[in-house]
């Protein structure tokens, strides 16, 4: 049988030396009314080949972004994956190893998450990042769990420009403790400063705003900071750090804790996961944070080593104390990042931010050109930006897959009041050739 | 003895001014400068303190940093309760197949229908696997999986307008569980183990009442053992109205073998990456799949993939009663791709020789160390066995010394101090991908380790000396945080 090496005549020898007469007998302690008494009901062991013809087979169904230009975002990007991070990642030192429980067999993989926290924590412009959580909207639902914990109070004010998949998660986390989101309405794309204002109260743990949010508008995060703090509440920012080397990080305009995710980072868009869960707060936080936290320290030669810390805070050891259920982070997600941030470096982050934004805006000035179509909010945007259309989305969409085009993420799904609604995403990796043909493609659509 | 490996960076110190590694495009639209294009107060003024590395130094620097990981591709690693069996190579190449790696979460119904499938399958199969009828694949792991499996259970009391606020769980469980309950809004109640490592099923009566939502359990146990009164256990659980979860961590000794809803469960969860040879990755990502009985079906996480003879593959969102999402989208999709590529290669058969040869390594390691080191319990073990350093404990020398001094001997070391009512434990989980030599080669250590804790413990203490570190000092690590890299510290 493939993947097992025992043979036949080495079962029989090690059952001999066990002392028992079979398998069987070894099973002892399952009852009989317990066992299942038929083969399982999977198709047949299928040979390599076959498998791999199969798979293929469904693969050719989907719309990859090698074969269709993308231009959904919504919280996945199609960002350039350096083709370093693929071949790293899959040595099997990295790859198959598990949680650093013991330091001294694990420092690869200690290391790695140290640089991770490190790259984080100056992207947010933050003090200390975590080891990792499983997706943004994950790590946006612990972010309202911890300010809960800090200020022991229960209501958050959820601005509506929080991407509406995040959101959902949020409302799940906050069913068990009985917090409340209070929504946020937003002013032509941006939060709604004034209802900020209102919503804010001595009851509220958090203030919590996307930065850029869900429509790609850039929020005023000093004065979301500002109206928090005057109430004592934190602030929590959702943030997307393969933007932060461009943009100014959150950790500079008041926010407490940053969560975002981190796809972009050289993690591949799979269908929407794995992703990369970011989690980075405030020094005199730490201590409340959720997830593995790595560190500093000395063996006992004097020489620098690394090793989970700060573990008091974690369920293996505090259980139903513990800050979070949390076992794993995505350690592997968080390698590919390590290493897309190492081959970006320093300029190359600030590049890919010049190039969406600039391909962004003018895609947004291309397809806004076509008649019928408009831009949706006059705030400032990043990469993403809504449109108008004369037309249902969702037709739209469905034409221009004719012409290999991904065209966007139609927003009735998530606002019922925007049912011509289009978001639409600009990677570094469009072209002016995909952006003019999508234009033209459009103009055909709407017409 | 391996060379001791004499690397000591971190990417930020191999930094140079000026150098690169990334390839970007010329800017090929009309534009401004486009740090024009926002409003000045978002440009970020001054540039995060990252690397500048060329593309050989990231190379060589991983590379060299991943020699200092002990994995299952070069050590045995027999880590208890979490299942370090082989990860076959093609399940990599399937994930990396571009309609699945490259597919994004949003792309219409119509242009997903691959992933959608496959989905659709994986669930099905593995609803088949554990005798449920419905299988949500969002959970990003196992702890996920427990949250969204305590959630519905909530949600279903409260759909027959009952407000309990307990859950009971056993002394030997995993800090998850508690955990899990906990954030789930209930209180946990810890019950006794009885002598023989299982459900004392007096406790279990005493503490059953109407405030109770559901009971939660390992099966097999963390001491390797099946809970043989299962069936005994569930009726007087479901009597009250108590629900019966089971954590399916230990689920690699079990396939083909038993259902956990022939047993009465109406939840249990999966660790694709412990039973279903997805990756570990050094810490995740994992992947933790539901699996519930029908009557929990309305509470399913949304969005649900449905299967329609007409428009073939879809995601159902109009589930007025579910308990919502999870993560942002559909499940750790990567990681379902290569548990399908598993169970498709495996069979039927192939599964239930999986979990037989769980149990036979398992059950041969005990037979080979119960000379040396004091069995947790007695009779046959499932997959992993579970043994007491107490005996060593005498001689000065703990589970963590013995733990060290296998990296020495060239192995990962088991799960040691759990579960936590073993003391000096070592569980010890071989999967069935090892070879009786591998596993008489890891005996041999253990055993070796016996005598010198008899006649050198002075060796144990020191241990390891072969790794790239040496013991570390955790103390210093939590009193002084140093958390993140800082230029000239």
């Amino acid at each position: 049988m493939r993947y097992i090496s025992n043979t036949p005549a080495q079962q029989k020898e090690m059952l001999g030396r066990i002392g028992a007469a079979s398998i069987e007998a070894l099973l002892a302690n399952v009852p009989a009314k317990a066992r299942l008494s038929r083969p399982l009901g999977l198709p047949a062991a299928m040979a390599e080949a076959d498998l791999v013809r199969h798979l293929r087979a469904l693969a050719a169904k989907d719309a990859s972004a090698d074969d269709y230009s993308c231009f959904l975002g919504a919280g996945s990007y199609d960002h350039l994956v350096p083709s370093p991070i693929n071949h790293l990642i899959s040595r099997g030192e990295f790859f198959t190893a598990y949680t650093p429980y013991q330091p001294e067999a694990s420092q690869g993989t200690l290391r790695t998450i140290f640089e991770y926290q490190t790259m984080m924590a100056e992207l947010t412009g933050m003090d200390v990042a975590n080891a990792s959580i499983y997706d943004g909207a994950s790590s946006l639902a612990e972010a309202v769990l911890m300010a809960h914990a800090v200020t022991g109070r229960n209501e958050t004010a959820f601005s509506r420009g929080i991407n509406p998949l995040y959101g959902q998660v949020v409302e799940t986390y906050c069913e068990g403790p009985d917090l409340r989101l209070k929504r946020v309405a937003l002013a032509d794309g941006v939060t709604d400063l004034d209802a900020l204002r209102r919503a804010v109260t001595d009851r509220t743990a958090a203030v919590v705003v996307q930065y850029p949010n869900f429509f790609g508008c850039l929020e005023d995060l000093r004065e979301a900071g500002e109206i928090a703090h005057a109430k004592g509440a934190l602030l929590v920012v959702a943030a997307d750090p393969v933007n932060l080397g461009f943009l100014t990080p959150p950790g500079a305009l008041g926010a407490d804790i940053v969560v975002g995710e981190g796809q972009g980072l050289g993690v591949p868009m799979s269908y929407g996961g794995p992703n990369l869960g970011v989690f980075a707060c405030r020094a005199e936080l730490v201590r409340r944070m959720p997830g593995r936290l790595v560190g500093a320290t000395v063996d006992r030669d004097g020489h620098r080593g690394f090793v989970l810390t700060l573990q008091t805070r974690e369920q293996h050891i505090r259980r139903e104390k513990a800050t979070s259920n949390i076992c794993t982070n995505v350690a592997l997600c968080a390698l590919m990042a390590t290493i897309y941030v190492s081959i970006m470096g320093k300029q190359g982050l600030r590049r890919v931010g010049e190039l969406a934004t600039a391909k962004a805006h003018y895609a947004a000035a291309r397809l806004a050109e076509v008649p019928g179509v408009q831009l949706r909010h006059r705030a400032p945007f990043f990469k993403e930006f809504a449109l108008e259309l004369p037309k249902a989305p969702e037709r739209v969409v469905k034409r221009l897959l004719r012409d290999r085009i991904l065209a966007g993420v139609p927003l009735k799904a998530f606002d019922r009041g925007a049912k011509n609604a289009l978001l639409v995403a600009v990677t570094e990796r469009r072209t002016k050739d995909e952006i003019d043909a999508y234009a033209a493609a459009l103009a055909a659509a709407v017409a | 003895m391996e060379a001791k490996p004499s690397y000591d960076k971190l990417i930020f110190e191999l930094s140079a001014p000026g150098r690169f590694a990334h390839s970007l495009p010329d800017l090929d639209v009309p534009s401004a400068d486009p740090a024009t294009l926002v409003p000045a107060q978002f440009v970020r003024a001054t540039p995060p303190a990252l690397p500048e590395v060329s593309e050989v130094d990231v190379v060589r620097h991983y590379s060299r940093l991943s020699l200092m990981n002990y994995g299952v591709d070069t050590h045995f690693y027999p880590l208890g309760s979490c299942t370090m069996k082989y990860n076959p190579k093609i399940n990599e190449d399937m994930a990396r197949l571009p309609g699945f790696a490259r597919l994004h979460p949003l792309a219409p119904a119509a242009a997903s229908q691959g992933a959608l499938q496959l989905m659709w399958e994986l669930a099905r199969d593995l609803a088949e696997i554990s005798g449920m009828d419905h299988v949500s694949l969002q959970p990003a792991a196992g702890a996920q999986g427990e949250f969204a499996g305590v959630l519905m259970i909530r949600a279903w009391h409260l759909s027959r307008g009952e407000r309990r606020h307990k859950v009971l769980i056993p002394d030997s469980a995993h800090g998850t569980n508690p955990a899990t309950t906990a954030q789930a809004g209930y209180q946990v109640v810890q019950l006794k183990s009885d002598e023989a490592g299982e459900v004392d099923l007096a406790d279990l009566e005493r503490h059953l009442d109407e405030d109770v939502a559901a009971f939660m359990i390992t099966q097999p146990n963390t001491l390797g053992l099946f809970e043989s009164r299962i069936h005994q256990i569930t009726e007087m659980c479901h009597a009250k109205g108590v629900q019966v979860y089971m954590d399916g961590a230990n689920f690699n000794a079990i396939l083909g073998i038993t259902r956990p809803g022939d047993l009465g469960f109406d939840v249990c969860h999966f660790n694709l990456h412990k039973t279903f040879t997805t990756p570990h990755g050094g810490g995740g990502p994992g992947s933790g799949p539901v699996g519930i009985k029908a009557h929990l079906a309305p509470f399913l996480p949304t969005p649900v993939v449905v299967k329609d003879g007409d428009t073939g593959y879809s995601l159902d969102w109009n589930r007025a009663q579910s308990i919502g999402k999870l993560q942002a989208f559909w499940g750790n999709f990567g990681m379902l791709v290569r548990a399908y590529t598993y169970i498709r290669t495996m069979g039927p058969d192939g599964l239930r020789s999986v979990s037989e040869n769980a149990v036979l390594n398992a059950n041969y390691i005990l037979k080979r160390l119960e000379g040396d080191y004091d069995r947790a319990t007695a009779g046959p073990c499932m997959h992993e066995c579970v043994v007491s350093a107490r005996r060593q404990k005498k001689l000065g020398v703990s589970a963590t010394d013995i733990a060290k001094r296998l990296l020495d001997l060239g192995f990962y070391a088991p799960t040691t101090y759990f579960p936590l009512i073993v003391e000096e434990a070592l569980m010890i989980e071989p999967t069935e991908t090892e070879s009786k030599e591998t596993l008489d080669q890891f005996c041999d250590a253990m055993i070796q380790i016996a005598r010198e804790a008899e006649t050198n413990p002075h060796l144990l203490h020191e241990a390891p000396v072969t790794t790239s570190v040496r013991r570390l000092d955790q103390t210093l690590a939590a009193r002084q945080p140093v958390l993140r890299w800082n230029a000239g510290a």
